[in-house]
Protein backbone atom coordinates (compact mmCIF):
# COMPACT_ATOMS: atom_id res chain seq x y z
CA UNK A 1 0.00 0.00 0.00
CA UNK A 2 1.07 3.22 -1.10
CA UNK A 3 0.36 6.18 0.79
CA UNK A 4 1.57 10.00 0.96
CA UNK A 5 3.90 11.33 3.70
CA UNK A 6 3.94 14.34 5.40
CA UNK A 7 4.75 15.76 8.80
CA UNK A 8 1.92 17.86 10.18
CA UNK A 9 4.29 20.76 10.78
CA UNK A 10 3.35 21.13 6.65
CA UNK A 11 -0.06 21.08 7.87
CA UNK A 12 0.24 23.98 10.37
CA UNK A 13 2.34 25.96 7.38
CA UNK A 14 -0.38 25.98 4.89
CA UNK A 15 -3.11 26.67 7.72
CA UNK A 16 -1.58 29.69 8.55
CA UNK A 17 -1.61 30.11 4.83
CA UNK A 18 -4.85 29.99 4.59
CA UNK A 19 -5.61 31.77 7.98
CA UNK A 20 -3.40 34.99 6.88
CA UNK A 21 -5.29 35.13 3.16
CA UNK A 22 -8.65 34.61 5.42
CA UNK A 23 -8.07 37.17 7.74
CA UNK A 24 -5.54 40.01 7.99
CA UNK A 25 -5.81 40.36 12.06
CA UNK A 26 -3.80 36.69 12.13
CA UNK A 27 -0.33 37.04 12.65
CA UNK A 28 2.54 34.65 13.29
CA UNK A 29 5.46 34.94 15.90
CA UNK A 30 8.12 32.31 16.29
CA UNK A 31 10.97 32.57 18.33
CA UNK A 32 14.13 31.70 16.27
CA UNK A 33 12.22 28.32 14.71
CA UNK A 34 10.30 29.43 11.75
CA UNK A 35 12.24 26.92 9.43
CA UNK A 36 11.66 24.43 11.46
CA UNK A 37 8.09 25.25 12.20
CA UNK A 38 6.80 25.89 8.87
CA UNK A 39 6.02 29.42 9.92
CA UNK A 40 8.82 30.99 7.29
CA UNK A 41 6.03 30.39 4.98
CA UNK A 42 3.77 32.19 6.28
CA UNK A 43 6.72 34.91 6.67
CA UNK A 44 7.62 34.69 2.96
CA UNK A 45 3.79 35.66 2.38
CA UNK A 46 3.31 37.67 4.67
CA UNK A 47 6.31 39.87 6.23
CA UNK A 48 4.45 42.56 7.71
CA UNK A 49 2.27 40.20 9.70
CA UNK A 50 5.19 38.15 10.90
CA UNK A 51 7.53 38.79 14.13
CA UNK A 52 10.38 36.80 14.63
CA UNK A 53 11.00 37.25 18.94
CA UNK A 54 14.37 35.42 19.04
CA UNK A 55 15.17 33.06 21.21
CA UNK A 56 12.58 34.01 24.20
CA UNK A 57 9.73 32.05 24.67
CA UNK A 58 8.19 33.66 27.79
CA UNK A 59 8.40 37.19 26.09
CA UNK A 60 6.90 35.39 22.74
CA UNK A 61 3.92 34.93 25.09
CA UNK A 62 3.73 37.99 26.72
CA UNK A 63 3.89 39.62 23.23
CA UNK A 64 1.28 37.36 21.85
CA UNK A 65 -1.53 38.11 24.49
CA UNK A 66 -0.58 41.75 23.77
CA UNK A 67 -1.32 41.62 20.12
CA UNK A 68 -3.98 39.69 21.21
CA UNK A 69 -5.41 42.56 23.51
CA UNK A 70 -5.39 44.82 20.41
CA UNK A 71 -7.41 42.85 18.63
CA UNK A 72 -4.85 40.62 16.74
CA UNK A 73 -4.73 36.84 16.11
CA UNK A 74 -1.46 35.97 17.29
CA UNK A 75 0.06 31.69 16.60
CA UNK A 76 3.01 31.89 19.05
CA UNK A 77 5.46 29.23 17.35
CA UNK A 78 8.14 27.43 18.70
CA UNK A 79 8.78 23.32 19.92
CA UNK A 80 6.77 22.31 21.82
CA UNK A 81 9.27 21.28 24.84
CA UNK A 82 10.01 25.09 24.94
CA UNK A 83 6.85 26.70 25.10
CA UNK A 84 4.77 24.42 27.07
CA UNK A 85 7.44 23.99 29.59
CA UNK A 86 9.62 27.38 29.85
CA UNK A 87 6.82 30.44 29.22
CA UNK A 88 4.01 27.44 30.92
CA UNK A 89 3.84 30.52 33.55
CA UNK A 90 3.22 33.29 31.08
CA UNK A 91 0.70 30.70 29.60
CA UNK A 92 -0.70 30.06 32.83
CA UNK A 93 -1.25 33.89 34.25
CA UNK A 94 -1.58 35.45 31.26
CA UNK A 95 -2.89 33.75 28.40
CA UNK A 96 -5.49 31.35 29.96
CA UNK A 97 -6.30 33.49 33.28
CA UNK A 98 -7.07 36.42 31.25
CA UNK A 99 -8.69 34.16 28.82
CA UNK A 100 -7.19 35.50 25.57
CA UNK A 101 -7.41 34.64 22.10
CA UNK A 102 -3.68 33.23 21.71
CA UNK A 103 -3.03 30.34 19.96
CA UNK A 104 0.15 28.62 20.75
CA UNK A 105 1.65 26.14 18.38
CA UNK A 106 4.30 23.37 19.78
CA UNK A 107 5.95 21.63 16.92
CA UNK A 108 8.79 18.67 17.28
CA UNK A 109 5.73 16.73 19.83
CA UNK A 110 6.18 13.36 20.80
CA UNK A 111 9.34 11.29 19.88
CA UNK A 112 9.51 13.35 16.28
CA UNK A 113 12.31 15.03 17.26
CA UNK A 114 14.45 11.91 17.79
CA UNK A 115 17.60 12.44 16.79
CA UNK A 116 18.03 15.41 18.96
CA UNK A 117 17.58 13.57 22.53
CA UNK A 118 15.30 13.77 25.45
CA UNK A 119 15.95 17.64 25.67
CA UNK A 120 14.15 18.42 22.14
CA UNK A 121 11.15 15.52 22.96
CA UNK A 122 7.68 17.24 24.08
CA UNK A 123 6.57 14.39 26.04
CA UNK A 124 5.07 16.81 28.75
CA UNK A 125 3.47 19.08 26.57
CA UNK A 126 -0.22 17.60 26.49
CA UNK A 127 -0.61 17.56 30.53
CA UNK A 128 0.96 20.39 30.69
CA UNK A 129 -1.50 22.40 28.65
CA UNK A 130 -4.51 20.20 29.78
CA UNK A 131 -4.44 21.11 33.17
CA UNK A 132 -5.00 24.57 32.29
CA UNK A 133 -8.82 26.39 32.80
CA UNK A 134 -9.71 28.34 29.32
CA UNK A 135 -7.40 26.24 27.08
CA UNK A 136 -8.20 23.95 24.25
CA UNK A 137 -5.41 20.97 23.29
CA UNK A 138 -5.56 20.15 20.02
CA UNK A 139 -2.83 16.84 18.35
CA UNK A 140 -3.62 16.65 14.91
CA UNK A 141 -3.34 12.70 13.19
CA UNK A 142 -1.75 13.74 9.68
CA UNK A 143 -0.86 17.18 7.62
CA UNK A 144 -4.55 17.23 6.30
CA UNK A 145 -5.98 17.28 9.67
CA UNK A 146 -2.93 19.69 11.29
CA UNK A 147 -4.04 22.51 8.68
CA UNK A 148 -7.71 22.31 9.28
CA UNK A 149 -6.97 22.16 13.19
CA UNK A 150 -4.74 25.29 12.04
CA UNK A 151 -7.41 27.24 10.64
CA UNK A 152 -10.14 25.94 13.53
CA UNK A 153 -7.88 27.18 16.29
CA UNK A 154 -7.85 30.80 14.08
CA UNK A 155 -11.12 30.85 13.93
CA UNK A 156 -12.28 30.07 17.80
CA UNK A 157 -12.66 32.57 20.25
CA UNK A 158 -9.40 32.03 23.13
CA UNK A 159 -6.37 30.16 24.38
CA UNK A 160 -5.67 27.34 22.02
CA UNK A 161 -2.26 24.70 22.14
CA UNK A 162 -1.91 22.76 18.68
CA UNK A 163 1.02 19.84 18.75
CA UNK A 164 2.35 18.93 15.61
CA UNK A 165 5.48 16.52 14.77
CA UNK A 166 8.45 16.91 12.91
CA UNK A 167 8.81 13.70 11.10
CA UNK A 168 6.64 12.65 7.78
CA UNK A 169 4.19 10.44 8.66
CA UNK A 170 1.05 8.79 7.15
CA UNK A 171 -1.26 11.23 5.10
CA UNK A 172 -4.88 9.19 5.65
CA UNK A 173 -7.59 11.42 6.04
CA UNK A 174 -9.09 13.59 3.50
CA UNK A 175 -9.99 17.48 2.63
CA UNK A 176 -13.48 16.63 2.43
CA UNK A 177 -13.55 14.49 6.01
CA UNK A 178 -15.46 16.09 8.91
CA UNK A 179 -13.47 17.74 11.52
CA UNK A 180 -14.93 20.25 14.43
CA UNK A 181 -12.94 21.09 17.81
CA UNK A 182 -14.13 19.20 20.66
CA UNK A 183 -16.01 16.26 18.92
CA UNK A 184 -14.04 12.88 18.25
CA UNK A 185 -13.45 11.37 14.88
CA UNK A 186 -14.78 7.61 14.82
CA UNK A 187 -12.46 6.02 12.18
CA UNK A 188 -14.25 2.48 12.39
CA UNK A 189 -16.98 1.09 14.32
CA UNK A 190 -15.89 -2.01 15.84
CA UNK A 191 -17.91 -3.85 19.42
CA UNK A 192 -15.39 -5.89 20.82
CA UNK A 193 -12.99 -2.87 21.96
CA UNK A 194 -11.64 0.64 21.63
CA UNK A 195 -8.62 2.35 20.48
CA UNK A 196 -9.03 5.70 21.49
CA UNK A 197 -5.81 7.86 19.73
CA UNK A 198 -4.45 11.16 18.93
CA UNK A 199 -1.72 12.31 16.98
CA UNK A 200 0.24 10.16 13.97
CA UNK A 201 -0.14 7.38 16.32
CA UNK A 202 -3.43 7.27 14.88
CA UNK A 203 -2.34 5.46 11.84
CA UNK A 204 -0.68 2.90 13.93
CA UNK A 205 -4.24 2.32 15.44
CA UNK A 206 -5.57 1.98 12.41
CA UNK A 207 -2.88 -0.98 11.23
CA UNK A 208 -4.17 -2.66 14.47
CA UNK A 209 -7.82 -2.66 13.09
CA UNK A 210 -6.53 -4.60 10.06
CA UNK A 211 -4.52 -7.28 12.15
CA UNK A 212 -7.07 -7.69 14.89
CA UNK A 213 -10.02 -7.96 12.00
CA UNK A 214 -7.92 -10.52 10.56
CA UNK A 215 -8.13 -12.51 14.00
CA UNK A 216 -11.88 -12.09 14.01
CA UNK A 217 -11.96 -9.15 16.80
CA UNK A 218 -13.83 -6.34 15.47
CA UNK A 219 -12.04 -3.24 17.36
CA UNK A 220 -13.14 0.31 17.34
CA UNK A 221 -10.67 3.34 16.38
CA UNK A 222 -11.34 7.03 17.83
CA UNK A 223 -9.45 9.71 16.53
CA UNK A 224 -9.24 12.02 19.57
CA UNK A 225 -7.61 15.34 18.12
CA UNK A 226 -9.45 17.25 20.64
CA UNK A 227 -7.56 16.47 23.85
CA UNK A 228 -9.19 19.29 25.59
CA UNK A 229 -12.08 19.92 25.64
CA UNK A 230 -12.83 15.82 25.40
CA UNK A 231 -15.50 14.38 23.80
CA UNK A 232 -16.62 12.67 26.96
CA UNK A 233 -19.76 10.99 24.98
CA UNK A 234 -17.56 9.26 22.51
CA UNK A 235 -15.51 8.17 25.41
CA UNK A 236 -18.91 7.12 27.47
CA UNK A 237 -20.52 5.28 24.21
CA UNK A 238 -16.96 3.40 23.25
CA UNK A 239 -16.92 1.93 26.86
CA UNK A 240 -20.18 1.16 26.62
CA UNK A 241 -20.60 -0.53 23.65
CA UNK A 242 -17.18 -2.45 23.42
CA UNK A 243 -16.48 -2.71 27.13
CA UNK A 244 -12.62 -2.21 26.60
CA UNK A 245 -10.77 0.69 25.82
CA UNK A 246 -6.85 1.24 24.79
CA UNK A 247 -5.62 5.11 25.01
CA UNK A 248 -2.55 5.44 22.56
CA UNK A 249 -0.54 8.96 22.48
CA UNK A 250 3.40 10.01 22.06
CA UNK A 251 3.31 11.52 25.34
CA UNK A 252 3.76 10.81 28.90
CA UNK A 253 0.72 8.68 30.56
CA UNK A 254 0.86 10.94 33.32
CA UNK A 255 -1.68 13.46 32.43
CA UNK A 256 -1.90 12.75 29.03
CA UNK A 257 -4.89 11.51 26.85
CA UNK A 258 -4.72 8.42 28.38
CA UNK A 259 -4.83 10.24 32.06
CA UNK A 260 -7.85 12.40 30.48
CA UNK A 261 -9.60 9.03 29.24
CA UNK A 262 -9.20 7.10 32.97
CA UNK A 263 -10.54 10.40 34.42
CA UNK A 264 -14.14 10.37 32.43
CA UNK A 265 -14.57 6.82 32.63
CA UNK A 266 -13.33 6.50 36.56
CA UNK A 267 -16.53 8.69 37.32
CA UNK A 268 -18.90 8.28 34.58
CA UNK A 269 -18.11 4.75 33.06
CA UNK A 270 -15.54 2.53 35.22
CA UNK A 271 -14.22 -0.06 32.23
CA UNK A 272 -10.69 -1.92 31.51
CA UNK A 273 -8.29 0.33 30.07
CA UNK A 274 -4.87 0.14 28.74
CA UNK A 275 -2.29 2.46 28.07
CA UNK A 276 -0.30 2.42 25.59
CA UNK A 277 2.55 5.85 25.44
CA UNK A 278 5.52 6.78 27.52
CA UNK A 279 5.61 5.28 31.09
CA UNK A 280 6.79 7.75 33.14
CA UNK A 281 10.40 8.72 31.76
CA UNK A 282 12.96 10.47 29.99
CA UNK A 283 14.08 9.13 26.39
CA UNK A 284 17.54 8.95 24.18
CA UNK A 285 18.17 9.48 20.75
CA UNK A 286 17.18 7.51 17.94
CA UNK A 287 15.05 7.71 14.74
CA UNK A 288 11.22 8.06 15.41
CA UNK A 289 11.15 4.50 13.97
CA UNK A 290 13.31 3.22 16.41
CA UNK A 291 12.15 4.91 19.21
CA UNK A 292 8.55 3.78 18.65
CA UNK A 293 9.74 -0.23 18.87
CA UNK A 294 11.58 0.84 21.58
CA UNK A 295 9.39 1.91 23.43
CA UNK A 296 6.26 -0.16 22.46
CA UNK A 297 4.13 3.10 20.04
CA UNK A 298 3.90 0.70 17.22
CA UNK A 299 0.75 -1.22 15.98
CA UNK A 300 2.27 -4.53 17.29
CA UNK A 301 2.29 -2.55 20.68
CA UNK A 302 -1.57 -1.54 20.56
CA UNK A 303 -2.54 -5.11 19.12
CA UNK A 304 -0.98 -6.45 22.00
CA UNK A 305 -2.66 -4.46 24.42
CA UNK A 306 -5.86 -4.62 22.84
CA UNK A 307 -5.73 -8.31 23.46
CA UNK A 308 -4.79 -7.67 27.19
CA UNK A 309 -7.56 -5.11 27.99
CA UNK A 310 -10.18 -7.65 26.39
CA UNK A 311 -8.81 -10.06 28.55
CA UNK A 312 -10.12 -8.28 31.76
CA UNK A 313 -13.62 -7.37 30.81
CA UNK B 1 -6.58 68.00 33.51
CA UNK B 2 -6.34 68.31 36.83
CA UNK B 3 -3.96 71.23 38.70
CA UNK B 4 -1.00 70.45 41.11
CA UNK B 5 -3.08 71.38 43.93
CA UNK B 6 -5.48 69.38 42.96
CA UNK B 7 -3.63 66.58 42.49
CA UNK B 8 -1.85 66.60 45.80
CA UNK B 9 -4.99 66.51 47.06
CA UNK B 10 -6.01 63.35 45.54
CA UNK B 11 -2.90 61.97 46.38
CA UNK B 12 -3.92 62.30 49.67
CA UNK B 13 -6.96 60.41 48.90
CA UNK B 14 -5.38 57.90 47.25
CA UNK B 15 -2.71 57.28 50.25
CA UNK B 16 -5.30 57.01 52.63
CA UNK B 17 -7.22 54.45 50.46
CA UNK B 18 -4.44 51.84 50.09
CA UNK B 19 -3.96 52.01 53.96
CA UNK B 20 -8.00 51.77 54.50
CA UNK B 21 -8.20 49.21 52.16
CA UNK B 22 -5.26 46.86 53.12
CA UNK B 23 -6.41 47.42 56.63
CA UNK B 24 -9.66 45.60 55.98
CA UNK B 25 -8.64 43.26 53.70
CA UNK B 26 -6.17 42.70 56.75
CA UNK B 27 -3.40 41.67 53.82
CA UNK B 28 -2.18 43.16 50.98
CA UNK B 29 0.58 45.46 49.66
CA UNK B 30 1.12 49.04 51.12
CA UNK B 31 4.52 49.64 50.65
CA UNK B 32 4.79 49.08 46.81
CA UNK B 33 1.66 51.06 46.33
CA UNK B 34 2.42 53.75 48.74
CA UNK B 35 5.96 54.63 46.50
CA UNK B 36 3.55 54.43 43.04
CA UNK B 37 0.97 57.31 44.20
CA UNK B 38 2.43 59.94 42.58
CA UNK B 39 3.00 58.12 39.15
CA UNK B 40 -0.55 56.72 39.05
CA UNK B 41 -2.67 59.55 40.20
CA UNK B 42 -0.71 61.61 37.34
CA UNK B 43 -1.15 59.02 34.51
CA UNK B 44 -4.79 58.11 35.52
CA UNK B 45 -6.36 61.73 36.09
CA UNK B 46 -3.26 63.91 33.14
CA UNK B 47 -1.50 61.48 31.04
CA UNK B 48 -4.14 58.19 30.04
CA UNK B 49 -6.36 59.12 27.02
CA UNK B 50 -9.36 56.81 28.64
CA UNK B 51 -13.07 56.88 29.40
CA UNK B 52 -13.79 55.19 33.08
CA UNK B 53 -17.36 55.11 32.85
CA UNK B 54 -16.47 53.11 29.60
CA UNK B 55 -13.84 50.88 30.56
CA UNK B 56 -13.73 49.35 26.69
CA UNK B 57 -13.80 52.09 24.57
CA UNK B 58 -10.81 50.93 22.28
CA UNK B 59 -9.44 53.71 21.61
CA UNK B 60 -7.97 53.70 25.60
CA UNK B 61 -4.26 54.13 25.86
CA UNK B 62 -3.80 50.96 27.95
CA UNK B 63 -2.37 50.40 31.27
CA UNK B 64 -0.48 47.50 32.63
CA UNK B 65 0.22 47.20 35.86
CA UNK B 66 3.24 44.32 36.04
CA UNK B 67 4.06 44.21 39.30
CA UNK B 68 0.29 43.24 40.21
CA UNK B 69 0.59 43.21 44.12
CA UNK B 70 0.26 46.94 43.39
CA UNK B 71 -3.04 46.78 42.79
CA UNK B 72 -4.07 49.00 46.09
CA UNK B 73 -3.06 51.87 44.19
CA UNK B 74 -4.30 50.97 40.76
CA UNK B 75 -7.35 50.34 42.21
CA UNK B 76 -7.91 53.35 44.30
CA UNK B 77 -6.87 56.00 41.31
CA UNK B 78 -9.06 53.56 39.13
CA UNK B 79 -12.27 54.15 41.44
CA UNK B 80 -11.27 58.24 42.34
CA UNK B 81 -10.93 58.52 38.81
CA UNK B 82 -14.61 57.24 38.05
CA UNK B 83 -14.28 53.29 37.08
CA UNK B 84 -16.54 52.25 39.90
CA UNK B 85 -17.43 54.01 43.12
CA UNK B 86 -14.62 54.86 46.34
CA UNK B 87 -16.57 52.53 48.35
CA UNK B 88 -16.12 49.30 46.94
CA UNK B 89 -12.42 49.64 47.85
CA UNK B 90 -13.00 48.35 51.16
CA UNK B 91 -13.97 44.49 49.23
CA UNK B 92 -10.74 44.60 48.31
CA UNK B 93 -9.45 40.32 49.00
CA UNK B 94 -12.80 39.63 50.11
CA UNK B 95 -14.31 36.54 49.00
CA UNK B 96 -16.83 37.60 45.87
CA UNK B 97 -15.59 41.11 45.71
CA UNK B 98 -14.16 42.35 41.90
CA UNK B 99 -10.99 43.49 43.84
CA UNK B 100 -8.62 40.31 43.54
CA UNK B 101 -5.89 40.65 45.89
CA UNK B 102 -4.07 40.33 42.56
CA UNK B 103 -5.63 41.95 39.64
CA UNK B 104 -7.91 40.09 37.47
CA UNK B 105 -9.33 41.40 34.04
CA UNK B 106 -12.33 38.83 34.10
CA UNK B 107 -13.72 40.41 37.14
CA UNK B 108 -12.86 44.33 37.23
CA UNK B 109 -13.61 45.78 33.88
CA UNK B 110 -10.92 48.35 33.37
CA UNK B 111 -7.92 45.95 34.14
CA UNK B 112 -6.50 45.41 30.92
CA UNK B 113 -4.87 42.02 31.73
CA UNK B 114 -4.41 39.66 35.21
CA UNK B 115 -1.43 39.83 36.52
CA UNK B 116 0.83 38.79 39.97
CA UNK B 117 3.01 36.72 38.22
CA UNK B 118 6.59 39.10 37.89
CA UNK B 119 7.99 39.80 34.93
CA UNK B 120 4.95 39.84 32.62
CA UNK B 121 3.60 43.64 32.06
CA UNK B 122 6.34 44.51 29.72
CA UNK B 123 6.07 41.70 27.19
CA UNK B 124 2.16 42.42 26.95
CA UNK B 125 2.52 46.00 27.13
CA UNK B 126 5.16 45.68 24.07
CA UNK B 127 2.41 43.23 21.99
CA UNK B 128 -0.17 45.56 22.50
CA UNK B 129 1.91 48.64 21.31
CA UNK B 130 2.84 46.51 18.21
CA UNK B 131 -0.70 45.86 17.41
CA UNK B 132 -1.64 49.77 17.66
CA UNK B 133 1.57 50.05 15.37
CA UNK B 134 0.32 47.55 12.72
CA UNK B 135 -3.25 49.42 12.65
CA UNK B 136 -1.25 53.06 12.74
CA UNK B 137 -3.36 54.34 15.90
CA UNK B 138 -2.31 56.27 18.08
CA UNK B 139 -2.84 54.84 21.48
CA UNK B 140 -0.03 54.52 24.08
CA UNK B 141 1.08 51.74 26.28
CA UNK B 142 1.84 52.05 29.65
CA UNK B 143 3.69 49.47 32.25
CA UNK B 144 4.29 50.21 35.96
CA UNK B 145 7.48 47.45 37.22
CA UNK B 146 8.91 47.36 40.39
CA UNK B 147 12.31 47.16 40.89
CA UNK B 148 13.06 43.88 42.36
CA UNK B 149 10.74 42.85 39.13
CA UNK B 150 13.89 43.64 37.42
CA UNK B 151 15.40 40.48 38.85
CA UNK B 152 13.05 38.40 36.68
CA UNK B 153 14.42 37.51 33.07
CA UNK B 154 11.92 38.18 31.00
CA UNK B 155 11.85 41.72 31.65
CA UNK B 156 15.56 41.97 29.77
CA UNK B 157 13.75 40.34 26.99
CA UNK B 158 10.89 42.51 26.72
CA UNK B 159 13.22 45.58 27.08
CA UNK B 160 15.03 43.96 23.75
CA UNK B 161 12.19 43.48 22.13
CA UNK B 162 10.61 47.10 22.46
CA UNK B 163 13.89 48.39 21.41
CA UNK B 164 14.23 46.31 18.49
CA UNK B 165 10.84 47.03 17.23
CA UNK B 166 11.17 50.44 18.17
CA UNK B 167 8.18 51.19 19.93
CA UNK B 168 8.22 54.54 20.88
CA UNK B 169 4.46 54.37 22.18
CA UNK B 170 5.62 51.92 25.39
CA UNK B 171 6.06 53.92 28.30
CA UNK B 172 7.75 51.76 31.19
CA UNK B 173 7.65 53.11 34.48
CA UNK B 174 10.17 51.37 37.33
CA UNK B 175 9.14 51.74 41.13
CA UNK B 176 12.60 52.72 42.02
CA UNK B 177 12.08 52.00 45.72
CA UNK B 178 15.00 50.17 46.51
CA UNK B 179 13.45 47.04 48.25
CA UNK B 180 12.05 43.96 48.05
CA UNK B 181 10.16 41.27 50.38
CA UNK B 182 13.92 39.61 51.05
CA UNK B 183 15.23 43.21 52.10
CA UNK B 184 17.32 45.79 49.91
CA UNK B 185 17.43 45.23 46.36
CA UNK B 186 21.27 45.90 46.18
CA UNK B 187 21.36 42.98 48.49
CA UNK B 188 19.20 40.64 47.46
CA UNK B 189 20.51 40.58 44.07
CA UNK B 190 22.06 44.25 42.10
CA UNK B 191 20.21 45.73 39.47
CA UNK B 192 22.43 48.88 39.40
CA UNK B 193 23.21 50.66 37.53
CA UNK B 194 19.69 50.93 36.38
CA UNK B 195 19.70 53.98 34.22
CA UNK B 196 22.82 52.76 32.20
CA UNK B 197 21.60 49.11 31.99
CA UNK B 198 18.23 50.72 30.10
CA UNK B 199 20.27 53.13 27.72
CA UNK B 200 22.51 50.09 27.15
CA UNK B 201 19.34 48.05 25.84
CA UNK B 202 18.57 51.37 23.33
CA UNK B 203 15.87 52.78 25.06
CA UNK B 204 15.37 56.80 25.67
CA UNK B 205 15.85 57.10 30.11
CA UNK B 206 13.93 59.55 31.93
CA UNK B 207 15.15 59.53 35.65
CA UNK B 208 13.07 61.35 38.28
CA UNK B 209 11.74 62.03 41.85
CA UNK B 210 8.72 59.83 41.70
CA UNK B 211 7.00 61.71 44.20
CA UNK B 212 7.55 64.83 42.44
CA UNK B 213 4.32 65.78 40.51
CA UNK B 214 5.92 68.18 38.29
CA UNK B 215 8.84 65.57 37.49
CA UNK B 216 6.42 62.78 37.20
CA UNK B 217 4.23 64.94 34.60
CA UNK B 218 6.81 66.49 32.51
CA UNK B 219 8.59 62.96 32.73
CA UNK B 220 5.28 61.72 30.79
CA UNK B 221 5.42 63.91 28.63
CA UNK B 222 8.95 63.76 27.43
CA UNK B 223 8.12 59.80 26.92
CA UNK B 224 5.48 61.05 24.71
CA UNK B 225 7.74 63.28 22.78
CA UNK B 226 10.12 60.70 22.15
CA UNK B 227 10.37 58.79 18.34
CA UNK B 228 12.13 55.91 17.30
CA UNK B 229 12.47 54.37 20.30
CA UNK B 230 10.81 53.39 23.85
CA UNK B 231 11.22 55.55 27.08
CA UNK B 232 11.36 54.21 30.48
CA UNK B 233 10.47 56.62 33.51
CA UNK B 234 13.25 55.28 35.95
CA UNK B 235 11.15 57.20 39.20
CA UNK B 236 13.29 57.24 42.42
CA UNK B 237 11.01 56.76 45.01
CA UNK B 238 10.59 55.68 49.03
CA UNK B 239 8.99 52.48 49.27
CA UNK B 240 5.90 53.05 52.09
CA UNK B 241 6.05 56.94 51.20
CA UNK B 242 3.80 59.44 53.30
CA UNK B 243 3.19 57.34 56.13
CA UNK B 244 6.75 57.27 58.62
CA UNK B 245 6.35 53.91 60.14
CA UNK B 246 6.20 52.69 56.59
CA UNK B 247 8.70 54.53 55.18
CA UNK B 248 11.87 52.78 53.88
CA UNK B 249 11.04 49.41 55.57
CA UNK B 250 11.38 46.57 53.52
CA UNK B 251 8.26 44.50 56.18
CA UNK B 252 5.43 46.44 54.92
CA UNK B 253 5.49 45.48 51.39
CA UNK B 254 2.57 42.69 51.97
CA UNK B 255 1.56 43.54 55.49
CA UNK B 256 -1.85 45.44 56.50
CA UNK B 257 -1.67 47.96 59.11
CA UNK B 258 -3.78 46.98 62.51
CA UNK B 259 -6.96 49.84 63.47
CA UNK B 260 -4.51 51.83 65.45
CA UNK B 261 -1.79 52.00 62.48
CA UNK B 262 -4.28 53.08 60.69
CA UNK B 263 -5.31 55.51 62.64
CA UNK B 264 -1.98 57.31 62.29
CA UNK B 265 -1.27 56.58 59.22
CA UNK B 266 -4.58 58.75 58.42
CA UNK B 267 -3.79 61.02 60.65
CA UNK B 268 -0.33 61.38 59.11
CA UNK B 269 -1.80 61.61 55.04
CA UNK B 270 -4.37 64.38 55.98
CA UNK B 271 -2.43 66.27 59.18
CA UNK B 272 0.60 67.36 57.08
CA UNK B 273 1.18 69.27 53.47
CA UNK B 274 1.46 65.68 50.89
CA UNK B 275 2.22 64.32 47.91
CA UNK B 276 5.47 65.96 47.91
Amino acid sequence: MSIMMLPTRDGYGYGLLELGAANPDVLVLDADLAKSTRSDWFAAKYPERFFDIGISEQDMIGTAAGLALGGKIPFATTYGVFVAGRAWDQIRTTVCYSDLNVKIAGAHGGISAGGDGATHQALEDIALMRVLPNMKVLVPCDAIEAKKATVAAGTVLGPCFLRFAREATPVFTAEGDFFEIGIANVLKPGMDATIIAAGPIVYEALLAHEQLAAEGISLRVINMHTIKPLDEAAVVAAAQETGAIVTAEEAQLYGGLGGAVAEVLARKCPTPVEMVGIEDSFLECGTPEELAVKYGLTAKDLVRAVKKVMARK
Amino acid sequence: MESLQRLKEICQDVRADIVRMTSAAGSGHPGGSLSAVEAMTVLYFNVLNHRPQEPGWPQRDRFFLSKGHACPVTYSVMARSGYFPVEELLTLRKCGTRLQGHPSCKTLPGIEVSSGSLGQGLSIANGFALSAKIDKNPYRAYCLMGDGELQEGQVWEAIMTAAHFKLDNVCAIVDYNGLQIDGDVETVMGIAPLAQKWTAFNWHVIEIDGHDLEQMQAAYEEARQTKGKPSVIIMKTIKGKGISFMENVAGWHGKAPNQQELQTALAEIYGKENGK
